[in-house]
């Protein structure tokens, strides 16, 4: 649990990754984000970075000298883009593709950018905070 | 080389076919006879894809080509629930993810909650964690053997592997009062102490276990109907699980020993004395031998936690996380208000994230957390390591026989409420 976190810029993150690949960071584990809409105050970040509403996680695992590195990597709400991490790691494939899903951040270059776990003509992306968790209509295509 | 091996050379080099559902019926629609390949849907063979897992596969024949496995049919926003839930609550949910080892996902939850509050858990709930997940991946464990026997013919397989397994969630029951879904691992240490006699049922099971182990090697390991099925089938190497970020069984059956209960120890994993049961080939068969040698491998820290646990709590007496004992609700007033306060409110966890990882039997499972300050998470995401697993499939798959695919999807011992959460 005492991993490392690196706060990497959004232009920077394909190289920073491709530099922790080189370092013997051998799998990423997990890609995953975080919604800050509503969050009242956010105080662990370093002066340098700019909070945005979006923060997408990367997590990389190094075999060699056991431990795991966090990138955190901040993508403003207005363009909600970053390049994917597919090239260097196949593996973000699905991961990518759940935090489309479930964010509606866009991944520049994924080969398949279709919804995952959500149905295909879904509208909105649940995770984000301004996605009620109140009922709503269930969206069925052979109930229109 | 035959027609069907130049026809796999003539195709793009991926394993993964990434066409939506739509495109897939109306390929299928529009194809005419001069189009050798056809799309088909997989199953219901494993118990996975009993209506929530769809495996497209486009087939040569009876080669498999390409496949996509198309998941989301189980996905009932269990990451959006936990944002409503307290820390107390969070369990209850976390559990129903991984239903055949349900404990895991309590585990990984409680201790990301743990590192968050800066809490040391008692030694007694340490060990009480890792007799509870031992005993949970001996169980989960015989399950993918009846499962596995099942796929490929070995019914009566099916019989023991369930009947074993039987055995372990009735040790369960009777600790945790449920089968599954145990809400048993919280934040703070567990639930309740260790009831009478445990030493003594768990002794039962570990006695009774290997015996029936050794039967399954005579029923399976050595035959060669089985052994022709999974020998050679679905090989995968280590280069291509670590680009995939493939953990557990999977790893490890290329030959891989990564075991994070080993190389990255949590709880009390570091004065265990254990190996870490590593493949050869890749192959189904080694995932299936893999399993089986992890049972025999839990029962060898079982036997030394028997040996080693210790007396004394098991949860913290940090009245504003754990709920005081019950008899001392009816004497003190600060216990029956620290009660209420738990119960209704919850208690509050200081801003920050974290992400806390366990070895679960299919792989790393890991939980990555961000509080605000408040008593519910602010976002709790669960790593499952089915999810990631699954990827492996396609490339598995390719250039093998349907029947062989049966037998991939079962070593691949996916479970689908952690891939959809």
């Amino acid at each position: 649990m005492n991993d490392s976190v690196l706060h990497v810029p959004r232009d920077q993150l394909t190289e920073t990754v491709a530099g922790l690949r080189d370092e013997g960071y051998v799998s990423v584990l997990d890609v995953t984000a975080v919604d800050y809409l509503e969050h009242p105050g956010r105080t662990d970040l370093p002066p340098e970075v700019s909070p945005e509403r979006f923060e997408l996680v990367v997590t990389l695992i190094s075999h060699a000298a056991p431990g795991r590195v966090r990138l955190r990597v901040q993508v403003p709400a207005d363009d909600p883009t970053v390049a994917t991490l597919f090239d260097l790691y196949p593996g973000t494939e699905a991961l990518e593709r759940e935090v489309a899903d479930m964010f509606g951040i866009v991944f520049e270059g994924h080969p398949d950018p279709s919804r995952i776990l959500m149905p295909p003509d879904w509208e909105g992306h649940p995770l984000r905070k301004d996605f009620s968790v109140g009922q709503i209509p269930v969206q069925f295509k052979a109930t229109q | 080389m035959t027609a069907t091996d130049a026809a796999v050379r003539r195709r793009d080099d991926s394993a993964v076919l990434r066409i939506s559902e739509d495109d897939g019926e109306r390929l299928e629609a529009e194809s005419n006879a001069s189009d050798t390949s056809m799309i088909m849907n997989m199953g219901p063979q494993h118990p996975s894809t009993h209506g929530v897992l769809r495996l497209m596969l486009e087939m040569e024949g009876e080669t498999v080509m390409r496949s996509k496995p198309v998941i989301g049919y189980l996905h009932t926003g269990m990451e959006k629930t936990a944002e409503t839930l307290t820390y107390l609550q969070g369990p209850t949910n976390v559990t129903r993810m991984d239903y055949a080892s349900p404990l895991f996902s309590e585990l990984a939850f409680s201790m990301a909650t743990e590192a968050l509050l800066g809490l040391e858990v008692p030694p007694r709930a340490v060990w009480i964690r890792m007799l509870m997940c031992e005993l949970n991946r001996i169980s989960s464990h015989l399950l993918f053997q009846a499962t596995n026997g099942m796929d490929i013919g070995a019914v009566s397989m099916m019989i023991y592997g369930w009947r074993e397994r039987e055995e372990a969630l009735r040790l369960l029951e009777t600790i945790t009062g449920l089968r599954m879904n145990h809400n048993f691992i919280r934040p703070g240490g567990v639930a309740a102490d260790l009831p009478d006699g445990w030493r003594d049922e768990v002794l039962t099971l570990i006695d009774a276990l290997p015996a029936r182990l050794n039967e399954f090697d005579t029923l399976l390991t050595g035959q060669p109907i089985y052994r022709e099925r999974l020998q050679g089938v679905g090989v995968i190497n280590t280069a291509e699980c670590l680009a995939l970020g493939v953990t557990g069984p999977i790893l490890r059956s290329t030959g891989y020993a990564w075991d994070l209960r080993r190389d990255m120890p949590y709880l009390a994993y570091d004065q265990m004395d254990f190996d870490v049961v590593v493949g050869t080939y890749g192959d189904c068969f080694d995932r299936y031998a893999i399993r089986l040698n992890e049972i025999r491998e839990s029962i060898r820290i079982l036997a030394q936690i028997l040996d080693q646990m210790p007396t004394g709590d098991y949860r913290v007496q940090d009245k504003k996380v754990t709920p005081p004992p019950r008899a001392r609700i009816d004497e003190s007033m600060e216990a029956l208000i620290h009660h209420f306060k738990i119960f209704t409110e919850g208690f509050k966890v200081p801003a920050g994230e974290v992400y806390a990882a366990v070895e679960s039997p299919r792989g790393e499972l890991g939980c990555y957390m961000v509080s605000d300050g408040s008593a519910v998470p602010y976002r709790m995401h669960i790593r499952g390591p089915s999810f990631v697993n699954l990827q492996t499939l396609p490339h598995m798959m390719q250039g093998g026989m349907v029947a062989d695919a049966v037998a991939i999807i079962s070593s691949v011992d996916p479970i689908m409420g952690e891939v959809d959460r």
